[in-house]
């Protein structure tokens, strides 16, 4: 058990880990390329012609942004450093390796959060309205935690190549936008496309926001946003156990 | 006891699947001490520093830092590390490493600021302070990443090969900090396969070689100690056949021809004794005399040899 002022104490820590993360990785090509345009290029290929009311558009997008954002960076930091042997500089300091990945997953957040405004405001501007703005920043907040923490899973296997990490991290990332209500919302899945769609944690998210703005939900709120918290401590519990198993292997 | 012991290391172990990195080695550093360990390329001072570190575990046996375990966040608090690559952040500024690592070490930003100012002056980069890592050169990376390991005002401070592959002017920097910060009273332990080095700075050295520990003690000792053959320079006016002088007694080997020879012997001062007779009575002035004493290199090869040959 951890004394909880030393856990205090490394959350601190964690946090200079979280600006070190968003002043070098952000910026990467990578890092734009799978984060922001891959998933914008997408979202506009399957958009653009139809007639779909903005209500029904703008949650899948704010679910595809929150999702590709928050899981870009994450899941390449730890193959990126141990690359550069900056992880071992980090393992020399005094952090624990939850330490670690709080912080790229605080990067993670931060950067899911703020590109989140995106779609809100591409929302305000084709005349979406936001019911429950306040329900919203909280769905948002907690799928960043959850994405994010789903995203350090990938980075689990000692490698590092970070387009090896790339590469497994999107052959799961892409199909589960297709079965997680994104573009078609769940009630109109066949009951197959449902049963999958009800193991996707971006499904709770995209259940949420289709509640605060378009008030068109399957799920009820409030299991939506639970789901949402367990998978988060789930994801963490499973990274963090990862981890520590497979850091010894990188250094 | 314990208290005068910076670091405790008693039969630490390391595999890396069949091979064994460390072998039950163990020995202990005094506070203030600065401490050589010594080997070959693949020898295990590597490891062992990483084990010390932190940067990977144990498989038997105990370290101990400061009083806490290898590796405890407690040991890595009171710990600064110099790893043998440089492994700067190359894209924040040498300024911006610095204010991480003090981050890292949970320093007030104040006082981080004054550290960085200094050590960075120091060590010739404050110029290049808001300049990106990627941008320097080895030599200013090994210094940056000195730094690095300073800015906390650790205790103990582990430094893996900090001269290695450096320039004459990076490496007299690099060692004239670590004279200055051992007479302020940090303890060291430091790393290298450069004999002139661990000779010039260590207080003791311990050599390790495929794993094991061969021998730990000031380099002096080390060098008498091993010196079982010392080595006699004689010249004489005109040339002596060296198979004349290997049948005097107590010669193991003469090296060399013409005017100057080598000869090594067990008994330097019975060899002087004979030499000077063997002069007298071929009416052979002799116009060099010499009794070198074995450096901490020939110690070292003979210790590392010696294990090479037990395998």
């Amino acid at each position: 058990m951890i004394d909880s002022s030393v856990a205090l104490d490394q959350v601190r820590r964690s946090l200079a880990i979280a600006k070190k993360d968003l002043r070098i990785y952000y910026a990467k090509g990578p890092v734009v390329i799978f984060g922001i345009l891959m998933p914008a290029f997408l979202f506009l290929a399957f958009s653009i012609g139809r007639q779909m009311p903005v209500n029904s558009l703008i949650p899948g997008l704010l679910g595809m942004a929150v999702f590709f954002t928050a899981t870009a960076v994450s899941p390449v930091v730890v193959p990126w450093e141990t690359q550069a042997r900056t992880l071992e500089r980090l393992a020399s300091c005094p952090v624990a390796v939850w330490t670690i990945l709080l912080g790229d997953m605080f990067a993670s957040v931060i950067f899911g959060i703020v590109i989140s405004f995106v779609p809100i405001l591409v929302g305000f501007m084709t005349g979406a309205s936001i019911h429950h703005p306040f329900i919203l920043a909280i769905g948002i907040i907690l799928a960043a935690l959850c994405f994010s923490s789903m995203a350090l899973i990938f980075s689990f296997p000692a490698t590092s190549l970070p387009s090896t990490i790339m590469m497994l991290s999107s052959l799961i990332k892409f199909p589960l936008v297709f079965v997680s209500g994104i573009f078609m919302p769940v009630g109109e899945l066949p009951a197959w496309g449902k049963v999958i769609a009800s193991l996707s944690p971006l499904t709770y998210f995209t259940e949420v926001a289709r509640y605060c703005i378009g008030g068109t939900n399957r799920y009820p709120l409030y299991l939506s946003l639970l789901l949402l918290l367990m998978f988060t401590i789930f994801f963490w519990e499973a990274a963090v156990t990862l981890h520590k198993r497979t850091l010894p292997r990188r250094l | 006891m314990e208290n005068k012991l910076a670091i405790t290391v008693e039969d630490l172990t390391k595999h890396y699947g069949n091979f064994v990195a460390v072998d039950h080695v163990s020995f202990n550093v005094n506070n203030c001490e600065l401490f050589g360990f010594l080997g070959p390329n693949g020898a295990g001072k590597t490891t062992t520093v990483r084990i010390l570190t932190g940067v990977i575990t144990a498989e038997e046996g105990r370290a101990v830092v400061m009083g806490f375990p290898a590796g405890s966040l407690q040991t890595k608090q009171l710990s600064g590390v110099v790893p043998e690559q440089a492994n700067a952040y190359i894209d924040l500024s040498a300024w911006d490493n610095l204010m991480l690592m003090a981050e890292l070490y949970r320093v007030r930003a104040s006082e981080a600021k004054r550290r960085a100012e200094a050590l960075l002056q120091e060590v010739g980069l404050h110029e290049k302070r808001n300049h990106l890592v990627k941008t320097f050169s080895l030599g200013m990376r090994k210094r940056l990443i000195l730094c690095l390991a300073l800015v906390s005002e650790p205790h103990v401070l582990f430094l893996d090969e900090p001269t290695s592959g450096l320039d004459v002017q990076s490496t007299r920097l690099i060692r004239g900090t670590l004279r200055k910060l051992r007479n302020e009273g940090k303890t060291i332990f430091l790393t290298t396969h450069n004999m002139d080095e661990a000779s010039e700075l260590c207080d003791r050295v311990a050599i390790i070689n495929h794993g094991k520990l061969v021998a730990i003690d000031t380099p002096e000792r080390l060098r008498i100690g091993a010196g079982r053959f010392h080595v006699v320079e004689i010249g004489f006016e005109k040339p002596v056949a060296t198979e004349t002088l290997s049948q005097l007694p107590g010669v193991d080997k003469v090296e060399g021809a013409g005017n100057k020879v080598k000869i090594y012997t067990e008994n330097p001062c019975g060899l002087v004794a004979s030499l000077v007779d063997f002069s007298r009575v071929h009416s052979l002035p002799m116009v060099a005399l010499n009794i070198l004493t074995p450096s901490l290199e020939e110690a070292f090869v003979r210790l590392t040899e010696e294990v090479g040959h037990d395998r």
